[in-house]
């Protein structure tokens, strides 16, 4: 799930999770309904879910709190199963309060996974981690996923979505405003690249946008204040042209970058604004 | 619920002021107090006498008691010393003597008895009544074996509310209470392993106490320790149920160390842990019999200075287990679990 910050996600996620109550329509995981009681933890007994703003007891050891998360479960990792999954076996008599935030976050990760889940919730996972961290917990998503889990995870990356997803929904607002494979939703753009450049001049004349419109290879045009975004199907083609277009109207280019066509471009299709800028 | 309980004694034993308030306090308390009020005996009384004809004969006499100190006194400081306190009572030579006090302090009650009885005597009264003084030092009528069952009842109503109350809301707070939602424990266990844990650091708590008046100032437990262990049980079940029901919605620790305050403050003064709560009007005495920590101190009391049988603590039991029971109930209703 994909969507700037305050698009819905959390809220979407926690209903699913039977945490917060929907206003109005159904849920279903697994093939059931959230139910109060015996019904509701067997459920759960088969969930592992990791929430965005848990802080764990910090007086704890790391293998103290997956005892005691592994204890609420019929069946389970042993600690050291599920340290060995999420590499902090070297940190095992840590306290919680002695962790980095990478660690804490797999932590947090491995009190899900401790269950053995069948489905796997993950609530922004790596929102604020370095780089490297980042890359170790998709590395532990990746390997529960080749184990046949499942996981419904939310972030704001659209690089992590590309990376991690088979489908992918972005979100808006409170609604789900596409989805699909990573792939179908780029190639609803109608180009796999994007042409961005910005003139010297500033500002673009309105008749420069018609004419770019009509040119060979371009499926559409964006203007923004930082310049013009072209979505171009050949590159190849279009871009000799767009320089061509240019000299020939005698004004200077200030900027031109170009890259494969992403999710980000989908969503600013979609909304007219950027992920990254909310 | 053992995970859960022994989780909340890790947290506990590693917060190292958490350990010195609940156990190293108490005996800090009953350590300074005990020295306060320590048996040696009413102290002498100071007495002024007012400068004039006859004055250093007159506090020749009075001081020759082994029970007065006297001092001749000009009458302006006598005046400022009998204010403040400094003198019990101030004798003024003279036809008739008089004596000047306030009669609403016992040590000048005491001192009035006393220099009228060396008066009299120094100038021939005979007593016509054969006595003997049979002196008695009753262990359990002192104040420290008052204090002690006081300071134990006190400790179980601070730790449980404490205890209880600031690791859920802290538990709240960092949205923890919601991630063991999201598991399948029971709710009632975590509840439960509230009170569990407490029983745990009651024993350490008893022991440490009971242990130092005993060692120390020789505080005897004259009725059974079986029937204390009950006791200080069921004190600890009904605090622990209290500091639920305290914390069952507040967000923050600062709402609910306000709620706890409110709740311990008036029990400190009323409930008689430093004081017998004989001492507030009559009308106030079923309000404050009706206190939880009233009742249980009423109960540590009779176990250990009067040696009395549980049998005969049916009525402050009750209220004791009255009050955890019914707070356990009202907490598990309206208890927020994000």
């Amino acid at each position: 799930m994909l969507g700037p910050n305050g698009a819905g996600k959390t809220t979407t996620i926690e209903i699913l999770e039977g945490l917060t109550q929907p206003d109005s329509g159904d849920v279903e995981i697994l093939g059931m309904r959230w139910q109060d009681g015996a019904p509701g933890r067997a459920l759960r007994e088969r969930l592992g879910i990791q929430l965005q703003e848990t802080q764990l007891a910090d007086k704890l050891t790391v293998s103290e709190v997956l005892g005691l998360f592994r204890s609420f479960y019929r069946q389970s990792h042993s600690v050291d199963e599920v340290l060995a999954l999420v590499e902090l076996e070297e940190k095992r008599k840590a306290r919680v309060v002695t962790l980095s935030g990478g660690q804490k976050q797999r932590l947090a990760v491995a009190c899900a996974l401790v269950s053995k889940p069948e489905l796997l919730f993950l609530d922004e996972p790596t929102t604020g981690l370095d780089p490297q961290s980042r890359r170790q917990l998709w590395e532990i998503i990746r390997r529960f996923r080749a184990d046949g889990g499942t996981v419904l995870l939310t972030t704001h990356y659209m690089e992590e979505a590309e990376r991690l997803c088979d489908r992918v929904a972005i979100m808006d607002h409170g609604k789900i405003i596409a989805q699909g494979t990573p792939k179908e939703l780029i190639a609803s753009l109608g180009a796999d690249h994007v042409v961005d450049f910005a003139l010297t001049e500033g500002g673009t004349a309105d008749d420069l946008v018609e004419v770019l419109r009509q040119m060979g290879g371009v499926s559409a045009v964006r203007t923004g204040p930082d310049g013009v975004s072209l979505t171009v199907v050949e590159l190849h083609r279009a871009l000799p042209a767009l320089l061509a277009l240019l000299k020939a109207r005698g004004v200077e280019l200030s900027l031109l970058t170009t890259h494969h066509a992403t999710l980000d471009d989908v969503f600013v299709a979609l909304t007219g604004r950027q992920l990254r800028d909310t | 619920m053992y995970q859960l309980a022994l989780s909340r004694m890790r947290e506990f034993y590693r917060e190292p002021e958490a350990v010195f308030w609940v156990f190293g306090f108490p005996i800090v308390l009953a350590f300074a107090l005990g020295l306060a009020f320590r048996n040696t005996g009413p102290g002498k009384l100071q007495v002024g006498v007012a400068g004039g004809p006859g004055d250093s004969a007159l506090a020749a006499t009075l001081g020759a008691s082994p029970r007065l100190i006297a001092t001749v006194l000009d009458s302006a400081s006598a005046r400022l010393r009998l204010r403040t306190g400094r003198i019990a009572l101030l004798v003024i030579p003279g036809d008739p003597v008089v004596y000047r006090y306030d009669s609403t302090r016992t040590e000048s009650g005491l001192a009035r008895l006393e220099v009228d009885d060396v008066l009299q005597r120094a100038r021939g009264r005979n007593d016509l009544v054969a006595v003997r003084d049979d002196r008695v030092v009753a262990p359990g009528s002192r104040y420290i074996d008052f204090l002690i069952p006081g300071l134990l009842g006190m400790n179980l109503l601070g730790s449980g509310i404490w205890g209880v109350g600031f690791s859920v809301v802290q538990a709240r707070q960092r949205k923890l209470l919601k991630r063991y939602m999201a598991t399948p424990m029971r709710r009632s266990h975590y509840l439960l392993s509230f009170i569990l844990s407490r029983l745990v650091f009651l024993i350490v708590e008893v022991v440490a106490l009971v242990g130092f008046g005993w060692l120390l100032f020789g505080v005897a437990v004259r009725g059974s320790f079986a029937a204390l262990a009950g006791i200080t049980v069921l004190g600890s079940f009904a605090f622990a149920g209290l500091g639920l029901l305290v914390a069952s919605r507040a967000k923050t620790i600062e709402g609910v160390s306000g709620l706890m305050n409110l709740v311990m403050l008036p029990m400190w003064i009323l409930s008689g842990t430093f004081f017998s709560y004989s001492r507030f009007p009559d009308a106030m005495i079923p309000f404050v019999k009706a206190l939880p920590l009233t009742a249980l101190n009423d109960a540590l009391r009779a176990v250990m200075i009067d040696g009395a049988a549980v049998t005969t603590l049916g009525t402050p039991l009750a209220i004791v287990v009255a009050w955890g029971a019914v707070s356990f109930v009202i907490a598990l209703k309206i208890f927020r679990w994000r």
